[in-house]
């Protein structure tokens, strides 16, 4: 019960990272693929605008999602953190250089060490996601064994890893791209606007095809969860598709007003669908379950109440800070030489 | 004795095959990351000192001073944001054994932790980039979660280390952990010495460093009111708490004497369990003799119990295997952390008598240059408490539950990320200056450097030519 609990807690957690760090790291992969100086000027400063006062706090929930993990269910923890150490350390390092690179690009004058530092940015946005994908896919394939002892490079090279790491890279870039339609649209910038239309549109259509690509080789990889996913947590993958699908219309015809949370909501319903379709079994494959993955019920019962105490402080934080972002109130202190 | 220490020195051998480069990178990481997580605890405060100056008095410096730090101050929240992330990640990817076993109780004041990170990240976000448009009051308010977030957040993390050297609170049967008391985890016994002793270090290596920067300055004849004040706003709180620290760090040293004394026999070269325990000064141990130090008879036995026939436990009182290795790096750091506390108690009783006597800071070039080392010391003095703490510990992880051995990971390869880890931190930590110094550099220049679009073309009026490179 309690272990039920924290495991809806982890997934809550979990979609909070992907729809909100999840779209920071898709700011850097447009950041990207901008182009030379000149020509991606103006994508890059509304990229640098939207992301730079939020990307912190959009980060923690990784913690946040690391600490739950670890304490509510230890020995699942140490198996990943064993099997996969490989793709986590390559994420852990692309986790520095993009946060390092980001935060230094700004600061550097010369336009030599603003392009590396950018460079290591943009390109960090684009490999941590990929390499947690591969996590994510690795675990899902049924690879990870629950006493793992050594570290596997066949657990995260297999078809649906690999696809699920692409699929990260593309939900990313999806994400930011129809965040970055609405704040241009928000700002009555017409051509970014469109600029970040076409762009939507492409990252639905290659996400959606990753999807289905990496469910198909679920089929043979993991025939128990690939039978739940289109079983009980079915509804889950067509609303799923079905937000992909309206956010394509709806970009077509150039309405944006709702755009940006059925965007989030289809990207919270693939990750909502993996939970229901893996539930009770944590490490899909093991007979490691929500409960019987190493916490007595003190530290679960414990992590529920830090998990209602932490939602009544941050919820409120959270909305000042995205409400003060909204009215660009949150901008560069252009005084601070003077 | 030489035998035993050669047994030891052979299991250590055996040991550190496996345990030594985790052991080395996690002391990279966290050594590095260590200075800037009390920047991150302590700067905010100081900012908003300098801002609070700045908005009762209506004083134009002090709010200049306030607005740089700031700026400074998100480079170093960045930073610092990321290398912490490498440290949760590495608690599994290193020590999977610790989180296997001890996750479940250890893990709770993480979380706590996590609420306060949440609220340090959303409240930076607000402050560092809200300067320019938040009314003055309500731009200071929305600092003040930051300073405060810090303060616990830190005290979270030491929950964390000070069970590790004190673990309690929970009940096991047969490996798996059955029960755990939270509280009793989050205030462990040493707790109560390790949080305050840590908080008190932030501040310290904060406003040091902060003082520092602007002694440096006045040395180099920037003799105006702008570096004094920078100096002022670092230094005054940092040297206030100076005192208190040596306080904490006293009770801290007698209460380890008790709670794990091997650790404590190590700081202070107790081979034998003894009664007037002299106290060494300095020096090497090694196989039984101290080469170079100064012994001072029953001192140690005088500073533990307040007598001289006070019996202080010796490391002969485990068998060797449970001694921690190097004696004499854990007592080096342990006197030179102390030294530098009282070097760094004595600038502030230099400037507090000048200020007593004559209304001003000492004109004198020496206390200039001890103010301009005086961050590099504190942060030196804090680095080492953190080697006595964690190599003291040794050989374990959870003290006298699980060695650090059996927490490792027994992958391989953790050589190879070790070296990756030392070069790109390296490279981050001589970035994070040369961002640092070219700010200096900038601010001095008086130029407006309001860089709209990273590497966009340079507008037009940019002093330093951009996209030329010096070549």
């Amino acid at each position: 019960m309690a272990a039920d609990a924290v495991g809806g807690i982890l997934l809550a957690g979990v979609t909070l990272y992907a729809v909100l760090g999840g779209a920071d790291f898709g700011g850097g992969l447009w950041d990207l693929l901008a182009g030379g100086d000149r020509r991606g000027l103006a994508p890059r400063g509304l990229i640098d605008e939207s992301i730079t006062p939020v990307w912190e706090a959009n980060h923690v929930w990784l913690v946040f999602d690391l600490v739950i993990f670890w304490t509510a269910f230890p020995r699942a923890f140490a198996a990943v953190m064993t099997a996969l150490a490989l793709p986590l350390w390559l994420a852990v390092a692309g986790i520095v250089l993009r946060g390092a690179g980001f935060a230094f690009r700004k600061e550097f004058t010369r336009l030599t060490w603003r392009r590396v530092t950018g460079a290591s940015f943009a390109f960090s946005s684009l490999l941590t996601p990929f390499f947690m994908g591969t996590v994510v896919g690795a675990i899902a394939a049924g690879t990870v064994p629950a006493n793992a002892a050594h570290a596997s490079l066949s657990a995260w090279t297999s078809a649906t890893a690999l696809l699920a790491g692409c699929l990260f890279v593309a939900a990313c870039g999806y994400l930011a791209a129809v965040y970055l339609a609405g704040e241009a649209d928000a700002r009555g910038d017409q051509r970014l606007r469109a600029y970040f239309i076409r762009r939507a549109q492409a990252a639905a259509i290659v996400a959606g095809a990753l999807s289905l690509a990496a469910l198909a080789t679920l089929h043979s990889a993991n025939p128990l969860l690939y039978g739940r996913l289109t079983g009980r947590a079915l509804p889950l993958v067509v609303l799923a598709g079905v937000c992909g699908v309206a956010v394509l219309v709806l970009l077509a015809y150039g309405r944006l007003a709702a755009v940006r949370v059925i965007a989030a909501l289809g990207v919270a319903a693939v990750v909502w669908g993996l939970g229901v379709a893996q539930y009770p079994v944590l490490l899909p494959g093991t007979a490691v379950t929500l409960s019987a993955a190493g916490a007595p019920d003190d530290t679960l019962v414990a992590i529920v109440v830090l998990f209602v105490v932490a939602a009544a402080l941050i919820g409120p934080a959270f909305v000042l800070l995205y409400l003060l972002q909204g009215r660009r109130v949150l901008r560069a202190d252009e005084d601070e030489t003077r | 004795m030489t035998q035993a220490g050669g047994l030891t020195l052979l299991d250590a051998a055996r040991v550190s095959a496996d345990v030594v480069p985790a052991r080395a990178q996690m002391a990279t990481t966290l050594g590095f990351h260590i200075i800037l997580a009390c920047l991150g605890i302590a700067l905010p405060a100081i900012v908003l000192l300098a801002e609070f100056i700045g908005l009762r008095r209506h004083d134009e410096t002090a709010m200049r001073l306030a607005r740089r730090w700031s700026q400074a101050m998100g480079v170093l929240v960045a930073v610092g944001a990321v290398t912490g992330t490498v440290l949760s990640f590495e608690m599994g990817l290193l020590w999977p054994g610790l989180m296997r076993a001890y996750g479940a109780v250890l893990g709770f004041p993480f979380g706590v932790e996590g609420i306060f990170f949440f609220l340090e990240a959303i409240f930076a976000g607000i402050y560092l980039w809200g300067w320019q448009r938040l009314p003055g009051w309500a731009h200071w308010w929305s600092g003040v979660p930051i300073a405060v977030s810090g303060i616990f957040g830190a005290m979270s993390v030491i929950a964390v280390n000070s069970w590790m050297n004190t673990p309690g609170g929970f009940t096991q049967q047969g490996g798996r952990i059955t029960s755990v008391d939270v509280w009793q985890v989050y205030f462990n016994h040493a707790a109560l010495y390790e949080m305050p002793h840590m908080i008190l270090a932030a501040y310290m290596v904060a406003g040091f460093t902060v003082a520092g920067v602007y002694a440096a300055g006045v040395l180099r004849g920037r003799r105006d009111r702008y570096h004094y004040a920078g100096f002022a706003i670092g230094f005054v709180p940092a040297a206030l708490l100076t005192p208190f620290q040596i306080f904490v760090g006293d009770t801290a040293a007698r209460a380890i004497a008790q709670d794990q004394p091997v650790k404590f026999a190590a700081m202070e070269y107790v081979a034998r369990t003894a009664r007037q325990v002299p106290e060494w000064l300095g020096g090497v141990y090694v196989n039984g003799h101290v080469y170079a130090g100064l012994k001072i008879p029953d001192v140690d036995s005088l500073l533990v119990g307040f007598g001289p026939g006070t019996r202080v436990a010796g490391w002969d009182s485990v068998p060797p295997a449970d001694r921690p290795p190097v004696v004499w790096l854990i007592h080096l750091c342990f006197d030179v952390m102390v030294g530098l506390g009282f070097l760094l108690l004595l600038a502030g009783l230099w400037a507090a008598y000048e200020w007593w006597r004559r209304r001003r800071l000492p004109p004198h070039r020496l206390f200039w240059a001890a103010g301009a080392v005086s961050g590099v010391a504190a942060i030196a003095a804090m680095e080492c408490g953190w080697v006595v703490t964690e190599v003291g510990r040794q050989p374990w992880v959870v003290y006298r539950l699980q060695t650090t051995a059996a927490a490792a990971t027994a992958n391989g390869g953790v050589l190879a990320s070790l070296t990756v880890v030392i070069v790109m931190y390296a490279v981050l930590g001589a970035a994070t200056i040369a961002v640092l110094r070219m700010l200096a550099r900038r601010w001095r220049g008086g130029d407006a450097a309001g860089i709209a679009v990273p590497y966009g073309p340079p507008p037009a009026p940019l002093d330093e030519p951009a996209g030329r490179a010096e070549s």
